[in-house]
């Protein structure tokens, strides 16, 4: 029992992190590839964030959109996320997943837009906001992403 | 009930002012889905139960908010807006205001 303690001491601190975070970035990685993909799909639909409408174009309907995702970061991130802040500057990886949250709820708001048939979606906003770890963890990454526009129907 | 968070409706003039409405919901986070959270926060990721449960809270307060305009004899909501704060550990506060009117169409 006594020799494999150090064993398992250096899984829990290291090893088990270390894979938790190496999944996280395999699963980063692939949701990037399905936004690029999606982003690709939408190309040419007008999404503005201006009230004016695109030229020509004669408004039959109008309703709101909504788009909305709540995305954690990994073990790892935040880990080194903490020392991060001992230094200052650009936290990296937390860019990336809130990047990632708000490219996730456009995309959503614009296949809710476009399943219903709309032309174009007009007045977009984007809110991000925290929401609470019930369990308590600070250092817990966790953020919402909405973003919401006016669907136009012609 | 036309809802839009543009300051108009497309296509309608408005021809009376209502007055803000508002509907708002506070949320607490069932203990399986935070036990199911808190293990998806270890690889990171999209956060499936909290993503469902917080759509299915903005839209009763929407729903909220669309009864009042509904009291107040208005048929359309003109500038939306949303805004989420936390209360407390495990609860969002979901709120959604805009201003009701009613509308006609412009031809």
């Amino acid at each position: 029992m006594e020799d494999v303690l150090p064993y398992l001491l250096f899984l829990l601190l290291f090893a088990a992190p270390f894979a938790l975070g190496v999944i996280g970035k395999v699963r980063e990685n692939a949701h990037l590839e399905d936004i690029k993909r999606r982003d690709e799909m939408h190309r040419g639909f007008p999404v503005v964030d201006i009230q004016v409408l695109p030229a020509g174009m004669e408004p039959r309907g109008s309703e709101i959109v909504l788009g909305q995702v709540v995305i954690a970061s990994d073990y790892l991130k935040n880990f080194f996320a903490s020392y991060r802040a001992i230094f200052g500057g650009e936290v990296k990886s937390f860019s990336r997943m809130v990047e990632r949250g708000k490219a996730e709820a456009r995309l959503r708001m614009i296949e809710e837009a476009r399943g219903k048939g709309a032309a174009a979606v007009i007045n977009v906003r984007f809110e991000t906001s925290q929401i609470g770890a019930a369990s308590g963890r600070a250092g817990q990454a966790m953020s919402e992403v909405l973003c919401y526009g006016t669907a136009i129907y012609t | 009930m036309i809802v839009v968070n543009t300051e108009s409706v497309p296509g309608y003039r408005i021809i009376q002012l209502k007055g803000l409405v508002q509907g708002n919901t506070i949320r607490a986070k069932h203990i399986g889905r935070d036990i199911g959270a808190s293990l998806k926060n270890l690889v990171g990721g999209e956060l499936t139960g909290y993503t469902e449960l917080l759509t299915e809270s903005r839209r009763q307060a929407m729903e909220r908010m669309m009864q009042q305009a509904e009291q107040l004899g208005a048929n359309a909501i003109v500038n939306v807006r949303f805004t989420t704060s936390s209360v407390a550990a495990g609860a969002a506060e979901l709120y959604a205001y805009g201003t009701a009117v009613t509308v006609e169409p412009v031809a």
